[in-house]
């Protein structure tokens, strides 16, 4: 894998090498970026992210720091107040929890506290998911546990473009941005990507496919089982609006809103547990501002309640395609 | 036949005090202490003993928050902010008022926090200073991504963070530690062991003998400090900084002093605490000390003390009428610094919050 991040090249990539690319673009770009984590440098990072970087960039952009999570975002706040623009890498979400009080007591509330003297540009970058048959606290799937908090964003690409774009426009943005991978499909698909910097917008859900009958809410790695169950209902003639959330938080309301009040129908698709899920906020949003418009239930198809079983069963936890296709039926068959 | 490694764990924690307990000296004192920065660190340190006081009677009368009181720090703290300079870093706790003024947060600043008013963080005259950290020792890591920063700038600047004895017992307070040492960085690291995180006791925090030796084992330099002894810690922060400016790396300085008021105004410490301990730490705490030593050496009067105190006072209740008559921020303040552009998804209750609260209503 090379980054190149001095033309503009178009060609197909992972999405791991999505993100690769993005970095090195904005690293190119803006020498106030500089990105950390463990095993970041020299080794490019476990899952390759960050390869080639050090070499590019040199020891003093790129940092592999000691093994240390509280301190790697305790550090990216005390760089972007300073500002730098850290991009730092938790080698895996299910070892960002020693992070959360850094980002929920200081990365999200800096600007607020200081009345916008001080604000922390910062991004932290964390592969997250099942599916991978890793080891124990490697599969999780906690996005939730982030988005409930203010001041912080929380955005999750589901494609190498999208990775790419909202890699670059989390990297731009002024304010803290959790930055979740899905691993699984790290290296699932290739994909054309435009490396010209072109950012994509956060804040925003992208509607990957118009339909009339029903509306499918994902994001992340579930966008792939969401839209090979779309496309085995259109066989059926059942034709499915699919929308990838992106940014989980803070959320696009109106996308889905607008969508709902369309198809009437809503399924909404996530491999995190369901209790206080985000796929509630997305229920508990219809049910305030679409219940008109709603011919059924909203149907949740997630993870179970319960510990992300080890990798022998993961694949009875995570949601299927034909999960998602009955839950649609169950919906349509509801009026 | 058993091989063996060869291991020498012998190390040194200096302990450093100038000005004794007794009101003398031992002299000479360090070259860094003119007799100017003596009587302006003394006049400092009765500043901000008068405001201590002042903020608690605010308190208690309703007036103020929850407090916590930084008398018995006035000499570590004052210390600190006259060692520094005005283009490092400062990386405050939150008992560390004597500081924060000498870099510029004006008093009614502080009040203005501690009653309440984020705008008390937006320190107009020290604009890349940290506000205080409530949470415990989060702020050594801030101070290790600053002086990271401050290394790859390739400034000639330090950062000085300040933490309290129980913090040290922190994981945020020992990676920090570590990373200052592998990395080299331009940090200097000060404990203020006023000997109670709330109602824990030193001995019951750590059993090592310092804490200062802590460093050891982040393989940098560690010295104890009497924190009650003005000139002890000026010259050791002093010192601390200049290797930090050369490129040398940081240092941690702990500094034995004692927390002679409550924990905050919302703690009764008679509770935990003997009568007898308070009692002696009051006889030999900074401000007195200092006050005594330059009696001694005639370089204060009692006439001077009577005027300076009726100045502090008079300083103090214009920094109290300035707390008192803030107009109350914009409701909709919540809302405007959450973010740099407040996001779509919240412009409802964002007008919500602000028809609720319009005065013309």
């Amino acid at each position: 894998m090379n980054a190149i991040a001095s033309t503009h090249i178009t060609r197909p990539v992972t999405l791991v090498e999505a993100i690769n690319l993005a970095l090195a673009h904005e690293m190119q770009a803006d020498e106030t970026v500089v990105v950390l984590g463990e095993d970041v440098a020299l080794n490019g990072g476990v899952f390759r992210a960050t390869v080639d970087l050090r070499k590019q960039f040199g020891l003093k952009r790129v940092m592999d720091t000691p093994l240390a999570e509280t301190l790697i975002a305790g550090m990216a706040v005390g760089m972007s107040v300073q500002g730098l623009k850290p991009v730092a890498e938790i080698q895996f979400m299910g070892f960002i929890y020693a992070t959360m009080e850094q980002v929920i007591s200081h990365a999200a509330r800096m600007r607020n506290r200081t009345r916008g003297r001080l604000h922390c540009p910062l991004v932290l970058r964390a592969p997250f998911g099942g599916g991978i048959h890793a080891p124990e606290h490697h599969s999780e799937s906690t996005e939730a546990l982030f988005a409930h908090i203010p001041g912080i964003r929380v955005v999750i690409p589901s494609s190498p473009a999208r990775a790419y774009g909202l890699l670059l426009a989390s990297i731009r943005n002024p304010d803290p941005v959790i930055f979740l991978e899905p691993k699984r499909i790290y290296r699932a698909a290739n994909q054309t990507v435009e490396n010209a910097g072109q950012a994509l917008p956060l804040d925003t859900c992208f509607t990957l496919q118009e339909g009339q009958h029903i509306t499918l809410v994902s994001w992340g790695a579930m966008i792939q089982e969401t839209l090979e169950a779309a496309q085995q209902l259109a066989e059926e003639g059942i034709e499915c609006e699919v929308i990838d959330v992106a940014t989980i938080s803070p959320l696009d309301r109106e996308t889905i809103i607008c969508s709902v009040a369309k198809t009437g129908h809503c399924v909404i698709v996530h491999e995190a547990a369901r209790e206080c899920g985000v796929g509630a906020e997305i229920a508990a949003t219809l049910a305030e501002h679409a219940l008109t418009d709603l011919r059924a239930p909203v149907k949740r198809v997630t993870g179970y309640d319960t510990i992300m079983p080890y990798f022998k069963q993961e694949s009875l936890y995570l949601p299927t395609t034909e999960k998602i296709i009955k839950a649609v039926k169950e919906t349509l068959d509801y009026d | 036949m058993q091989s063996t490694i060869q291991c020498n764990y012998a190390f040194n924690i200096p302990g450093i005090r100038y000005l004794l307990p007794d009101n003398s000296a031992q002299s000479p004192l360090p070259e860094t202490i003119s007799d100017e920065l003596l009587i302006r660190a003394y006049q400092h340190m009765r500043l901000i003993r008068i405001f201590d006081q002042k903020a608690i009677a605010l308190q208690r009368t309703g007036q103020l928050g929850t407090y916590p009181s930084c008398q018995g720090h006035e000499g570590v703290n004052t210390a600190i902010g006259l060692a520094m300079h005005p283009d490092d870093v400062f990386v405050p706790y939150y008992r560390d008022q004597a500081t924060l003024n000498l870099r510029g947060v004006k008093l009614s600043e502080i009040l203005r926090y501690w009653g309440g008013d984020e705008r008390g963080s937006n320190y107009k005259n020290c604009p890349q200073d940290l506000p205080n950290c409530v949470p415990i020792a989060t702020q050594f890591c801030h101070a290790a991504g600053i002086a990271s920063a401050q290394k790859i700038k390739g400034n000639k600047q330090a950062t000085v963070v300040t933490g309290g004895d129980g913090s040290t017992s922190k994981g945020d307070f020992l990676e920090a530690l570590n990373l200052a040492g592998a990395w080299h960085l331009p940090l200097v690291l000060v404990v203020i062991n006023n000997q109670w995180a709330i109602s824990t006791p030193r001995k019951a925090q750590c059993n090592a003998t310092t804490l200062a030796q802590k460093a050891i084992g982040a393989g940098i330099p560690g010295v104890v400090v009497d924190g009650d002894d003005f000139t002890a810690v000026y010259d050791q922060v002093h010192k601390a900084l200049q290797r930090a400016y050369l490129g040398k790396g940081p240092t941690l300085i702990e500094a034995i002093t004692y927390r002679l008021g409550d924990h905050t105004t919302a703690d009764d410490a008679t509770r935990y605490r003997a009568r007898e301990e308070v009692e002696n730490a009051w006889k030999t705490e900074s401000v007195t000390r200092l006050l005594n030593y330059l009696k001694i050496r005639e370089l204060w009067s009692e006439e001077r003390e009577q005027q300076w105190r009726v100045t502090c006072k008079e300083t103090v209740d214009v920094e109290v009428k300035d707390y008192l008559n803030t107009p109350p921020d914009k409701p909709t303040a919540m809302f405007e610094h959450l973010y740099e552009t407040l996001p779509r998804a919240y412009l409802a209750q964002y007008e919500e919050l602000a028809v609720s609260t319009r005065e013309d209503l």
